[in-house]
């Protein structure tokens, strides 16, 4: 098939459209088992992924399914649906186009199992969900071509993994099924055409003429610290005046809320300006995607939900405020702008301060190298697959030495060993304890050699948890008054137990004073002209690359700074002279007192997950050696830590046999472990999701995860839940070889500067999210003194 | 580190572990064990948690017993997780709960999941009164000297949640000792409008039972 049916040629030639080559090339590769496209932002991909499907249902218009989209963002869905029904409903083709998310009515969802579209649009998660049920094999039976979009996106994680495993389930019940993955561009192709399918074609669309990106250099200079670049608000006003429409991103949600707030307070043109983040109530965020639709935005705030290939219209620059983290992912948005094939895009980075400066400098001069980053993902974790074991028990009795071959087909899983099969389906099926307990209670049962549910109304109970999305527990913020209030949008629920009434916070870019809980809504007043308290509700925390920060430790070397800003290389100066600046040799530490508190700063420039593993051993060695510290935060370059006693050298805390030896016992009681621990559990689905509605009463039944953790730790150490959440620690969160590597590199060449207040490169370390609490001592002496004020302070001390 | 507690003229100790210790007469308090959680959530719902809770809070159970050389030992209510659950034990938990029963005046009552009676050594009653103080699974109105379970209180501070003791002029509330037990915060109304003003919440969890002013506010 590498031609367009007359009806679908003469609607374009009537459009004025033609074909770009690699839109052809997809045609001509429409029977081709798998394809992996990949092309620049606004190639067309998506019409590229789709043509020969609209081609093959004009030219004989079955009934039943024949292709499956499948995106990682809802939104995406139903925007295809609307891009995908000019061409249907222009040239008049015989095609029914619907989405399936979890946003659609159940009345609608159930028709779609009954009588299902041709096109079918989806999530990941839906996916699951429609393969969960007994009527799978009839629904799936016909399909045809499955078009994964973004696959460079869900390629990052275990929606990926989850995903390849229901492709090999889809190939089993379709055996005939093409598949087509779409992707911007990325460091390794062929990895990722292994993640599709065994057997992938790639084509590579022309990436179209390289970027306009430049650092927005303005007359105020950056702060010493701080994030969202709120001392450009001047400049970026100007641009946005200058263009048309102009998107402005920002690495978290609260950075967002904070710049958009005083982009208003700036904003005396009244440009028409919005806001989108994954914090806000979908229907405030339907409102500005509606706007930005109709062109009515000049310019939206936004952050990484707005980072996929959404069609945003007339977008013609895009401004990153902060450091982009990640050279691929800067790649793949200043490709928002100029939604135009063979223009080029126009982008400006805004360092939001001077340690930014350095790291937009570096991002820079990779993109003009061309050069692209990445981590190569590990094999495919287990907890994913424990869940798609439950799965295809939900869909009905199965045969694992049929389930295993299946597995073996989905690119993660190809290593996938027989017995590490086994044991996943031994914990599925009976908790895979060393005491065998619960003999007369398994979850699944083996009768006439197929695997079933034992009972098989726990289906319902899987169903609500598949998906390998955990959420952080947040709580619904609603507007206080008679009628029930307006939604603005969702905080952390840690966030809102630091709140008492009184208390200001920014949402939806205005500022709400907290009035109280109910029922697990905040209930908030409209507090316009007040200071808001820091909103420090979640957003997507990016970690910056190793090449990244290789290329700004690099520059940390140069002797002076002529390419960057001065205000910068004097910052740089200001750091040599008060202190020093990191290298490859040694190890710098400083420590000095702020806030009250005394603080020590490890720049080992090991990637924050080695940052992390060293934060956690190093608050171990100081609560050992009585120094109670009270916590940690990790960023790529450096670890630092707070407590109640200075650290004069910190030499001592560094012998690597110490370290090492920590490891193992550390392993058994740190935060990390525990959160790692939680999320596998959920997906492994050994503990339920918490659902909002179900929270309100009898929570003294729910029990926190982390007695599941210590209980297991203490009396079945080597239980697969615990393997798996070690193979994830030591895969992502440890990463302990970088720590020997710059310990051996360094050769006892630690240097422990103790300074009268804190140093020019450690004031950005204070503003990083991700604190993490150290259990010891010093809690404990925080702990009596915080009892003894509120005792005091009673009159009953 | 162990608290002193006044309640109804008695004189009474709050333990880090979450037990009451009652100097006078011997006698350890224990509530909300809920032995055999992770059979019953197998039996009903098919989720199989980790099998080992029963041991755990029975090893904690008697280094309890041994560290405070308790004669007598009162139970509080949701000793076990149901009714079924005593048959599920496995038989080497059931053998140690024999075992630290024997020799003591063990002490049963009943509460609302294990209600119905117990096929174990003991004896078994819906309250117990002792000297001023009596000992029921569930707080009554407006009781004095009463010693309760069956809220598994916990509180907040510095940034943490603990288990908690609820202290005032008329009552004490103990928290859940059972290792699978969550908690009802303190500013839940059920607890706020049981306990008098100026009630105490007593934190255990830690090395030390530490007295804060009962918060009431989230």
């Amino acid at each position: 098939m590498n031609r367009l049916p007359a009806a679908l040629s003469d609607w374009f030639a009537a459009k004025g459209w033609t074909l770009h080559p690699h839109q052809w090339e997809m045609l001509a590769r429409a029977e081709a088992p798998a394809t992996l496209l990949i092309a620049p932002t606004g190639g067309g991909k998506t019409l590229a992924g789709f043509l020969p499907t609209l081609a093959e249902l004009t030219e004989s218009p079955a009934k039943g399914l024949h292709t499956l989209y499948i995106s990682p963002l809802k939104a995406l869905a139903a925007d295809i649906r609307r891009n995908l029904r000019t061409p249907i409903e222009g040239a008049n083709l015989p095609i029914r186009v619907e989405d399936r998310t979890g946003d659609t009515t159940y009345t609608q969802r159930r028709r779609q199992r009954a009588d299902p579209p041709h096109i079918l649009l989806t999530t990941p998660e839906s996916l699951a969900l429609l393969l969960s049920y007994e009527d799978a094999p009839r629904i799936f039976a016909g399909l045809q071509r499955v078009i994964l979009d973004e696959l460079h996106a869900l390629a990052e994680s275990k929606r990926g993994d989850q995903m390849t495993l229901l492709l090999a389930r889809l190939q089993t019940l379709s055996p005939t099924l093409r598949r087509v993955g779409l992707s911007a561009t990325v460091e390794d192709p062929p990895a990722l055409a292994r993640f599709l399918a065994p057997e992938t074609g790639i084509l590579l669309a022309d990436p179209g003429p390289p970027p306009d990106i430049q650092m927005l250099e303005t007359d105020t200079a950056p702060p010493w610290a701080g994030g969202g670049g709120r001392y450009a608000m001047a400049a970026i006003l100007e641009q946005v005046a200058q263009h048309r429409t102009t998107l402005i991103f920002h690495n978290t949600r609260a950075q967002a809320e904070l710049f958009f707030r005083d982009l208003w307070l700036a904003n005396t043109a009244d440009l028409p300006i919005g806001i989108h983040h994954g914090s806000l109530s979908r229907e405030q965020r339907e409102r500005v995607e509606a706007a930005m639709v109709a062109g009515a935005l000049r310019a939206i705030v936004c952050t990484g939900s707005l980072d996929l290939g959404i069609d945003w219209g007339d977008v013609d620059l895009v401004i990153q405020v902060g450091a982009p983290k990640n050279v691929k992912r800067l790649v793949q948005r200043i490709g928002r702008a100029n939604h135009r094939y063979n223009a080029p895009s126009k982008a400006l980075l805004l360092p939001a301060n001077r340690f930014e400066v350095v790291e937009c400098k570096a991002a820079l001069d990779a993109v003009r190298d061309g050069t692209l980053d990445g981590e190569p993902r590990g094999p495919g974790p287990r907890d994913v697959l424990c869940q798609h074991i439950l799965l295809t028990a939900c869909a009905g009795p199965f045969d694992a030495d049929r389930l295993y071959a299946e597995v073996l087909t989905a690119g993660p899983y190809a290593a996938l060993t027989r017995p590490a099969f086994d044991a996943t389906l031994d914990f599925v099926a009976t908790g895979g304890y060393a005491l065998r307990a619960y003999d007369r209670w398994q979850r699944l049962k083996q009768t006439s050699g197929l695997w079933a549910l034992r009972d098989p109304r726990a289906a319902a109970v899987i169903r609500q948890n598949l998906g390998t999305i955990i959420d952080t527990e947040t709580l619904k913020v609603r507007l206080k008054n008679r009628t029930g209030g307006t939604p603005l949008g969702e905080v952390e629920e840690a966030f809102a137990a630091t709140l008492t009434p009184g208390d200001t916070f920014l949402i939806g870019g205005q500022v709400v004073r907290y009035e109280g809980l109910r029922e697990m809504t905040v209930e908030v007043t409209n507090q316009p002209g007040r200071d808001p308290k820091v909103a420090v509700f979640n957003g997507t925390k990016f970690a910056t690359s190793t090449l990244l920060t290789q290329r700004i430790l690099d520059i940390f070397q140069q002797s002076s700074w002529p390419d960057l800003p001065a205000h910068t290389a004097q910052w740089l100066s200001l750091q040599r002279e008060v202190s020093r600046l990191p290298d490859t040799d040694t190890l710098l530490c400083e420590s000095f007192p702020h806030d009250g508190r005394e603080h020590l700063v490890v720049y080992g420039f090991a990637g924050r997950n080695a940052q992390q593993t060293l934060g956690l051993l190093l608050t171990k060695t100081m609560e050992e050696a009585g120094l109670a510290p009270l916590g940690f935060v990790a960023t790529d370059y450096a670890t630092l830590i707070w407590g109640i006693d200075a650290v004069q050298d910190a030499a001592p805390l560094f012998d690597l046999q110490a370290l090492q030896e920590g490891l193992e016992t550390w392993l058994a009681g740190n935060a990390v472990m525990k959160r790692t621990f939680r999320a596998s559990a959920i997906i492994a689905g050994l503990i339920e999701r918490s659902h909002q509605g179900r929270r309100k009463s009898g929570r003294q039944a729910t029990f926190s995860s982390d007695i599941l953790y210590d209980t297991l730790r203490k009396y079945d150490p080597d239980h697969l839940l615990l393997q798996i959440t070690r193979e994830e620690a030591m895969r992502g969160l440890i990463d302990f070889s970088r720590i020997e590597e710059m310990l051996t590199r360094v050769a006892g060449r630690i240097e422990t500067r103790r300074l009268p207040r804190l140093s020019p490169l450690s004031a950005p370390l204070f503003l990083e999210p991700g604190r993490i609490p150290v259990q010891g001592m010093g809690r404990e002496r925080l702990a009596e003194d915080a009892a003894r004020r509120l005792m005091e302070a009673a009159g009953l001390a | 580190m162990t608290l002193a507690l006044v309640l109804a003229g008695e004189s009474l100790i709050a333990r880090p572990s979450g037990a009451l210790f009652w100097p006078d007469q011997q006698l350890l308090c224990v509530s909300d064990l809920h032995l055999g959680k992770s059979g019953r959530m197998a039996r009903r719902a098919g989720t199989l948690l980790p099998p080992y809770e029963t041991r755990e809070t029975l090893l904690r159970l008697e280094a309890e017993i041994e560290s405070t050389g308790a004669r007598r030992v009162i139970c509080l209510g949701d000793s076990f997780d149901d009714s079924a659950a005593l048959d599920g034990l496995d038989v080497d938990d059931r053998l140690w709960l024999t075992r630290l029963i024997a020799g003591r005046d063990w002490i049963w009552i009943a509460g609302n999941h294990d209600a119905g009676p117990l096929d174990v050594a003991g004896s078994h009653r819906a309250e117990v009164h002792l000297g001023a103080l009596t000992f029921r699974h569930i707080a009554e109105p407006g009781a004095k000297g009463e010693v309760s379970g069956h809220y598994h209180p916990k509180a907040r501070l510095a940034g943490k949640a603990w288990r908690c003791f609820l202290a005032d002029a008329g009552r004490l509330i103990l928290p859940a000792f059972g290792t699978y037990t969550g908690g009802l915060w303190c500013h839940d109304p059920a607890l706020t409008g049981l306990m008098q003003p100026g009630a105490l919440a007593v934190l255990c969890g830690g090395t030390v039972a530490r007295a804060i002013p009962m918060p009431r506010r989230p």
